[in-house]
C-alpha cells in the first residue's frame, strides 16, 4: 500500500519535471522582504512629534527650498482651531502641543535651542491666515533673535 | 504514596519532552506579524518633506541705528491691501504680472526713471494690512523670489530648475563662485514695513 503511494508520487515528481508545470512559487522570503520595508521607513521617516490643533492647509508656491537640518527647526503653526467648539473660530498658534499668545514665542524658542541664531523657524500656517497673526509671531521672532524663517509650503508646477 | 506520585509527575514531562522530536517554529505568520509593524510605522510616521520659502528677518533695531536714506527710485513699493488687491508703484496690478515688473525693475539699469539705478541698489518693499490673507502674500513672496531667481540663473547661465535643484555643499568649485556671483549681482533685498491694521 505504502509502496504504491511512493511508486505514484515518484511517478507524479517526474510527469511534473518533465511537462515543466510552474512551480508554487515560495513565500519564504516574504517576511524578509517586509522587514526589509520595515527598516526602510523606520530609518527615512520620523515620528509625528506633535498632535495638530489647528487646521493646516499650506500654500502653494514655486520657488521651495528643502530644509537643511531637521534638528535645527522648530516649527510653529498658525490656522483655525479643528475644535471650535472649545476654542473658537479665531486663528491660533500651536507650538508643542499647546496654544500660545504672540508674546511666549521668544520664551519657548530659546528654550528649544540655546542658539536661536543657527536654528531655522518654520512656520506652518494655513492658507486661510491674515496676515495680522503672523506679522505679531515674526515681530516676535525678531526680537528674540530668531531671524531664519521658512514658510512652508506645498510645490507647485510652473 | 504521595511521594510516588510527585516522583511520577516529576520524571515524567521530562521524559515526554526528551522523546520529542525539536519542533519546527512556523514562520508562516511572520510575514503577517511583519505586514502589522509596517502598517504601523506607515501611520505614525511622516516622511521629512519639508519645504518652504526661505527668508531672513532683519536684525533687532537699535534706537541709534542710522537711518540710512533710499532714492524713490530704487525702492519698487508692493502694497496689498486687506481685500488682497495689489498696489505696485502706486498703480494696481495682477499677481501674475508682479514677476515681470521686478525684472524690469532690477534690470532696469538707470534706463527707466522710476526704476531702479542698478539691480545692486534696489530694495523691493512690501506692505500688508493685517488682514491680508496670508495666501496672497505668499504668492507675492514667491513671484519677487521668482524674479530674483530668474535673473541670478540667467546670471549664472542655468535653467531656473536647474538654479533651485542647486546644492552649495555639493556643488563643485566653479559653479560655487558663480553663484556667489550671482547671489552679489542680485542681492535679495525685499523690506518688509509696518503693518497698518485694516481688515482685521
Amino acid at each position: 500500500m505504502f509502496d504504491k503511494l511512493k511508486q505514484n508520487n515518484v511517478k507524479e515528481a517526474l510527469n511534473k519535471q518533465d511537462s515543466r508545470e510552474t512551480p508554487m512559487i515560495s513565500t519564504a522570503s516574504l517576511p524578509d522582504i517586509v522587514l526589509m520595508l520595515l527598516f526602510f521607513f523606520m530609518v527615512t521617516a520620523v515620528m509625528r512629534e506633535t498632535n495638530l490643533l489647528v487646521e493646516q492647509r499650506l500654500p502653494a508656491a514655486t520657488q521651495l527650498t528643502r530644509l537643511q537640518d531637521p534638528t535645527l527647526v522648530s516649527h510653529i503653526y498658525i490656522g483655525k482651531p479643528k475644535d471650535t467648539q472649545r476654542f473658537g473660530q479665531t486663528e491660533l498658534i500651536q507650538m508643542n502641543d499647546v496654544f500660545i499668545v504672540p508674546n511666549q514665542v521668544p520664551q519657548l524658542i530659546t528654550q528649544e535651542q540655546e542658539d536661536v541664531t543657527r536654528l531655522t523657524v518654520s512656520l506652518k500656517v494655513d492658507r486661510r491666515s491674515k496676515m495680522g497673526l503672523i506679522n505679531d509671531v515674526k515681530r516676535k521672532l525678531r526680537e528674540a533673535n530668531a531671524r531664519k524663517i521658512n514658510y512652508s509650503a506645498i510645490g507647485e508646477q510652473h | 504514596m504521595g511521594f510516588a506520585v510527585v516522583l511520577f509527575l516529576k520524571i515524567n514531562p521530562i521524559n515526554t519532552m526528551a522523546k520529542r522530536t525539536p519542533m519546527e517554529v512556523n514562520a508562516g505568520s511572520m510575514a503577517d506579524i511583519s505586514f502589522l509593524l509596517l502598517i504601523f510605522f506607515l501611520v505614525t510616521t511622516q516622511i521629512p518633506n519639508e519645504k518652504g520659502l526661505p527668508i531672513l528677518l532683519p536684525p533687532k533695531r537699535n534706537i541709534d541705528d542710522p537711518i540710512h536714506k533710499v532714492k524713490d527710485r530704487n525702492i519698487l513699493v508692493v502694497l496689498v491691501n486687506a481685500k488682497n488687491q495689489l498696489l505696485v508703484e502706486r498703480a494696481p496690478m495682477n499677481i501674475s504680472d508682479l514677476q515681470q515688473t521686478t525684472i524690469d525693475f532690477l534690470t532696469n539699469k538707470g534706463h527707466n526713471p522710476a526704476y531702479s539705478d542698478s539691480p545692486a541698489k534696489a530694495i523691493v518693499s512690501i506692505k500688508t494690512d493685517r488682514g491680508t490673507s496670508y495666501d496672497t502674500y505668499l504668492k507675492v513672496m514667491d513671484k519677487i523670489q521668482t524674479a530674483y531667481n530668474t535673473l541670478r540663473a540667467e546670471h549664472m547661465g542655468i535653467p531656473l530648475t536647474a538654479y533651485l535643484a542647486f546644492d552649495f555643499e555639493k556643488a563643485n568649485s566653479t559653479m560655487k563662485s558663480k553663484y556667489k556671483a550671482a547671489k552679489e549681482a542680485y542681492p535679495l533685498r525685499i523690506s518688509e514695513a509696518e503693518q497698518s491694521s485694516v481688515g482685521e
